[in-house]
């Protein structure tokens, strides 16, 4: 299971297809350009957005095609930040992303490390109606959840963001599952005779050695938090508790209207950052994950 | 019988373990019984109701009449239209993620840097994206038509402000957004591919196009599938980019779909009954499109054994 047939990284070479005719060095090199032209086209709306931050107000409504901001104005990105709503999206965010992170990322690997390496009954039943609550989709609860979330007075405050991802968060138990397959059971036995208690095994041997795959998962849990917009916008009531994404769309309804372009593209870059940044840095391993999902 | 033999003798250890066991995954479990089937059972019994929230809600009990005013309701089908013409975009970004995949798979210089190209606009935030398209369609400024005009000197569409063109250009920001996922999915069901097949179809003097019709295409079968059913399942839950882009639902309410009428009745207008009536029918579509997966699984999926 855990070995999963994956990419691996040594044997990459060998599987891409070598090249070995003049003709089809000719064919990859036609084949190369036109992938590269296209992947530009796809990062382009990004390197325009970047560029519209930095124009004048003249420069975006000029009505004619221009990306290189002449004069550079960085001013945008200051007034942004000196917007206070803009700095309590930012830090309602982070006060939503610690505690679920952290509480939701313990129950999370708690609950795979039991189903990968203790024996109980119903285990597989339950780790298939766990793993069947995934296709449940959010518009499908959002009501009831709203309603619920009213009623026991949460609304007024990031409760509604935080609670429920400190129960756990399925797909990463699924995933951290799948890794700890991968570790030997043994050290399972040898523990249960030196006569540690479970919660010790978990913590103590199994929880430092999923450390690679916890972060990758808390992670892209990470990402969720940051760049999630529908939960928030139905369940936070008052403006003081927006988070970032929130913050930004009404942003964008606000500064249209005076034509402040430069303005929303310098808010929407910043709210974007945290993410690309930590793609960037450990792309290697997201991308690996996602991957195994389609494999699965 | 001899599973009550194996219960009787389970050793005083073995209990000890389920017992933790069973509490260490009890997290997970009450989390889904509080917010997710409790709300479940709460939005059936609502769904019958002409329930606004500040009502009482057993004292509204309708029985189907909610069910029967949505199937009324030409702007419910409106939405339920629009839903379907959007995924016209799978099939698209299924296409080309499949073409790059295998182009990207040929050991071109780059390989790394292109992917992480087509990925970013996965990663990135939906609403800062959504804002951005919002931008780049723009009728007056926007990138496209400035593009547009650059190259014939006329004015472009009005991508976002007329009722057609809306939906292409709804479609054509979600093939962006999503397309990075599909390459890479389509990438790793290539590496699964053993060498070997392709060496003994030259050998058999098979030429490209027989390679990828029974070699590449029904091994990749499995991604395809699972291409396929995640994004329908998501074409159903399409909303923020439609709010964002088209707050008022596009001219002529022509750019909003189901969840986007969901969240109208419900949130915009109270109607929590009613709206709790479009969710139900909404989850039994998505909950029959997962049927249809496990049904079809086994017969259009085929596997390298």
């Amino acid at each position: 299971m855990a070995t999963l047939a994956l990419p691996r990284r040594k044997s990459k070479d060998y599987q891409d297809d070598h090249v070995t005719t003049p003709k089809e060095r000719v064919f990859n090199v036609i084949i190369f350009i036109i992938l590269f032209l296209f992947a530009i086209t796809m990062v382009f709306p990004l390197i325009y957005m970047v560029a519209t931050s930095f124009m004048t107000k003249n420069q975006i409504l000029s009505g004619s095609l221009t990306i290189i901001p002449d004069p550079i104005l960085i001013g945008k990105y200051s007034q942004v930040l000196q917007k206070g709503q803009f700095i309590s999206g930012i830090l309602n965010t982070i006060k939503v992303e610690i505690p679920v992170l952290l509480i939701g990322g313990f129950t999370s690997s708690l609950a795979a490390f039991a189903f990968a390496k203790m024996d109980f009954r119903g285990k597989n039943a339950l780790f298939l109606a766990l793993l069947a609550t995934i296709m449940i989709p959010f518009a499908v609860v959002m009501i009831p959840q709203y309603v619920l979330f009213t009623k026991l007075h949460w609304t007024n405050s990031l409760a509604p963001l935080i609670i429920p991802g400190c129960f756990g968060n399925v797909s990463m138990i699924f995933f951290l599952r799948q890794n700890l397959y991968s570790i030997p059971s043994d050290l399972m036995d040898a523990a249960k005779i030196d006569g540690c208690n479970y919660f010790g095994i978990y913590w103590k041997i199994f929880l430092p050695l999923m450390k690679g795959a916890l972060g990758t998962q808390l992670m892209l849990w990470f990402m969720f938090i940051w760049n999630d917009y529908l939960a928030p916008t139905i369940f936070l009531r008052s403006e003081k508790q927006w988070t970032l994404q929130v913050v930004i769309r009404s942003f964008n309804s606000y500064y249209a209207i005076q034509s402040d372009y430069a303005l929303i593209m310098a808010a929407s870059v910043i709210a974007m950052l945290p993410t690309l940044l930590l793609f960037f840095m450990f792309q290697r391993m997201i991308i690996q994950s996602i991957a195994i999902s389609g494999i699965k | 019988m001899a599973g009550n033999k194996v219960k009787v003798h389970r050793s005083a250890m073995a209990k000890r373990e389920e017992r933790w066991a069973w509490l260490f995954i009890a997290p997970p479990f009450i989390g889904f019984m509080l917010f997710m089937a409790y709300p479940i059972v709460f939005a059936l019994i609502a769904s019958t109701s002409k329930w606004t929230g500040i009502n009482s809600l057993w004292g509204n009990i309708v029985g189907l009449q909610n069910y029967a005013k949505i199937f009324a309701d030409a702007k419910f089908w409106k939405s339920m239209a629009t839903t379907i013409i959007y995924m016209i975009g799978i099939p698209i970004g299924m296409i080309l993620g499949m073409l790059i995949a295998m182009g990207l798979k040929r050991g071109i210089p780059g390989k790394r840097l292109l992917t992480t190209m087509y990925y970013v606009p996965v990663v990135s935030s939906l609403v800062a994206v959504s804002i951005l398209w919002a931008w780049v369609f723009n009728y007056d400024y926007g990138l496209l038509n400035g593009i547009y005009k650059f190259l014939t000197g006329a004015h472009g569409p009005n991508w976002l402000g007329d009722e057609h063109m809306v939906k292409i250009s709804l479609i054509i920001f979600m093939v962006w957004k999503g397309l990075g996922g599909t390459v890479i999915l389509y990438l790793a069901g290539l590496q699964n591919i053993p060498r070997d097949y392709y060496e003994a179809a030259m050998i058999d003097g098979a030429n490209g196009f027989d390679k990828f019709m029974n070699i590449t295409l029904p091994l990749l079968s499995p991604v395809t599938f699972y291409v396929l059913i995640t994004s329908l399942i998501g074409g159903f839950q399409v909303f923020v980019e439609v709010q964002v882009m088209t707050p008022s639902g596009g001219p002529n309410y022509s750019s909003a779909t189901v969840v986007y009428y969901l969240y109208e009745k419900a949130f915009t207008n109270g109607q929590l009954g009613y709206g709790s009536a479009v969710a139900v029918i909404l989850a039994i579509i998505i909950f029959i499109i997962t049927a249809i997966n496990f049904w079809g699984q086994d017969r259009w999926v085929k596997t390298i054994d």
